[in-house]
């Protein structure tokens, strides 16, 4: 059985121009000690997908419809006092803006501790003590003078790190990181990553992991799920995805990014048209005004996600009728 | 030995921030040495004074000031400088307790209302509104003229006159740090809202906290000599610098104006010492002027 399991979830929000549809239907499956990466662009629904597991989508979301299976329990049946004990401790999350996730007047030590502190019955010196652990387990020097430093004293990279300890401070089953690399420097995007890799590999915990980054997915993740406009278009081991994308949009995807060997002076290929507009989408396909490949059933039926290979899904009418 | 040199730190890091404000903020640093010399006046009043709070000598009545007593004596022949001292004993117990009543009540709404929002925030809000449609003076005669003038009660009316008008300023900074992203990093983490509010947002708010205590305190001495002026503050014979200045220092101004000028004097280097000393930690403490 899988440690999570999302089934048919769809979350709307109640906005002052009317009810966006964020997540429509979506179903994935992520196994104990796994890397699931969720890809798509702004607006596509996979921040708000991560957020609903934790329920933290604040008064304006809801989720309408569907399931969320975490080691057996359906975390939607359960009381908020269950879910804030599952926050944090066998589930945690990591931020994307490294630069405000962190208390600007609270030691780092105070917010390493703060987890271990919350779910753990420890004293608040046991709590530090075991901080200084986890601060010099995400390879930051000089680990008891950090504990009394300030987050305007660390970079942007050392305090996603800090971000990375507190989420591992409960050994959780599983990990949520939300783009947690976009606000960092290239160099410093992959030494994150691979911190992040191998302490979860060490703990054997699941890794979700939300970004836009198709790079970063060819290396870190075990299985990709693809997000267009609120659906996912397609879903396969990240190796089988990168060969044979067997979307349009995953293909249009592949084919922009630009190569080395490619020919000099040439231009980039991209995917014409704009991101559906939340409010009013298109009817049928999420992504037939773009697609090279509509057909007048993508006008009207919405496609469904289907496997096409061995553990290979995809969620197009288009392709099924050509074929 | 972390535990050891712990408030030493502490210590070191007070004095290293009054020494950045002596640099930069020198009136505000001697505001501040002014509050300090009047907080040890008041503290230690019993010791410093050379006579007794009560001490009359008819032999001795209006007196202009002299080596035996500094600052002249009064109708009853009591020394002066010890009644001031001993006034700012008084000033000082009143100031503190009503200020730190006042920032509680502040804390409190102003966390609250300002966290939460929505129905709670209209409800809480709205009756703040209305309270503050009253002039304070007004207020404070209205209801001492009822309960009777006495400490407990000047202190009590002051909290919680100057608590309810600062919720505002409180809220209005708890808003601003509710949306950044720490504060939804602690849900995410399985925090309950009781531990946001005091781990998370009260820490924020501090250097608000401790400009809006420190500029309360003055608020009140004055707010307190105004009423001890118009006979509603503490009773005689306790030494107030209200009642001085407007019992004997009023009726004996022309035989002996000493017994004006001197606690009109103190309550005005007082109350203007701790509002430069306020401004100065405003100035320091503002998160926005941090690092600058």
């Amino acid at each position: 059985m899988s440690l999570l399991s999302i089934n048919n979830l769809s979350v709307s929000f109640q906005t002052d121009r009317g009810v966006v549809q964020a997540v429509d239907q979506v179903s994935f499956d992520v196994d104990a000690g796994e890397t699931l990466a969720i890809v798509g662009e702004s607006g596509s629904g996979k921040s708000v997908t991560a957020l609903s597991i934790l329920q933290l989508l604040g008064d304006a979301g809801t989720i309408s419809d569907g399931q969320i299976v975490f080691d057996g329990q359906n975390l939607l049946d359960l009381p908020e006092k269950d879910i804030r004990n599952i926050r944090g401790d066998r589930i945690a999350m990591i931020f994307q803006e490294p630069m405000s996730s962190l208390n600007p007047v609270l030691t780092i030590g105070k917010q390493v501790a703060e987890p271990i502190w919350l779910h753990r019955k420890k004293t608040w010196n046991e709590a530090l003590d075991q901080a200084e652990e986890l601060i010099k387990k995400v390879s930051i020097p000089d680990a008891r003078q950090r504990l009394d430093a300030y987050p305007h004293q660390f970079s942007g990279g050392m305090r996603q790190r800090v971000m990375i300890a507190m989420a591992l401070a409960c050994e959780p089953k599983l990990i949520i990181a939300d783009e947690p690399t976009t606000a960092l420097d290239v160099t410093v995007q992959a030494q994150i990553l691979s911190l992040l890799k191998n302490l979860t590999t060490e703990l054997n915990s699941a890794l979700i992991l939300i970004t836009h980054d198709l790079g970063v997915v060819a290396r870190y993740a075990d299985r990709v799920a693809v997000m267009y406009g609120g659906r996912i278009v397609e879903s396969a081991t990240a190796a089988e995805l990168y060969k044979h994308p067997k979307h349009p949009y995953t293909e249009g995807l592949m084919a922009s990014i630009p190569t080395l060997d490619g020919e000099p002076g040439s231009r980039l290929q991209t995917i014409e048209g704009q991101p559906p507009d939340l409010l009013h989408m298109p009817a049928g396909c999420a992504f037939h005004p773009r697609c090279p490949y509509a057909a007048e059933i993508c006008k009207h039926a919405k496609p469904s996600l289907k496997e096409v290979e061995a553990n290979h899904f995809r969620a197009c009418v288009g392709y099924e009728s050509i074929s | 030995m972390s535990e050891m040199s712990a408030p030493y730190q502490q210590k070191s890091r007070f004095m290293a921030f009054h020494q950045r404000m002596a640099k930069s903020k020198p009136l505000g640093a001697f505001g501040g040495a002014v509050f300090a010399l009047f907080l040890i006046c008041g503290v230690f009043a019993d010791l410093l004074a050379p006579y007794g709070l009560n001490e009359t000598n008819m032999l001795e009545r209006l007196q202009s000031p002299s080596f035996l007593h500094i600052l002249g004596t009064d109708h009853l022949g009591r020394d002066v400088f010890s009644r001031i001292l001993f006034g700012a004993q008084l000033s000082v117990i009143v100031g503190f307790m009503a200020a730190g009543l006042a920032t509680v009540i502040s804390i409190v709404l102003g966390v609250v209302t300002g966290y939460f929002g929505g129905r709670t925030d209209m409800l809480i809000q709205r009756f703040v509104d209305a309270w503050m449609t009253f002039p304070d003076l007004v207020l404070l005669i209205v209801v001492i003229s009822i309960v009777g003038p006495g400490v407990t009660q000047i202190v009590v009316i002051l909290g919680c006159l100057y608590g309810i008008a600062g919720s505002r300023i409180i809220r209005g900074s708890v808003i601003g740090i509710r949306e950044n992203m720490y504060t939804h990093a602690a849900q995410s983490m399985g925090a309950r809202t009781i531990h946001i509010l005091w781990f998370h947002i009260l820490p924020n708010v501090m250097p608000i906290v401790i400009v809006l205590f420190t500029t309360r305190v003055g608020a009140v001495i004055l707010a307190e000599a105004g009423l001890s002026f118009l006979g509603l503050g503490v009773p005689p014979p306790a030494p107030t610098w209200g009642s001085m200045l407007s019992g004997t220092g009023r009726t004996y101004m022309y035989l002996g104006p000493w017994l004006a000028l001197a606690p009109g004097i103190c309550l005005t280097m007082v109350v203007y010492a701790i509002n430069v000393y306020g401004d100065a930690l405003r100035d320091l403490l503002d998160p926005r002027m941090r690092g600058s």
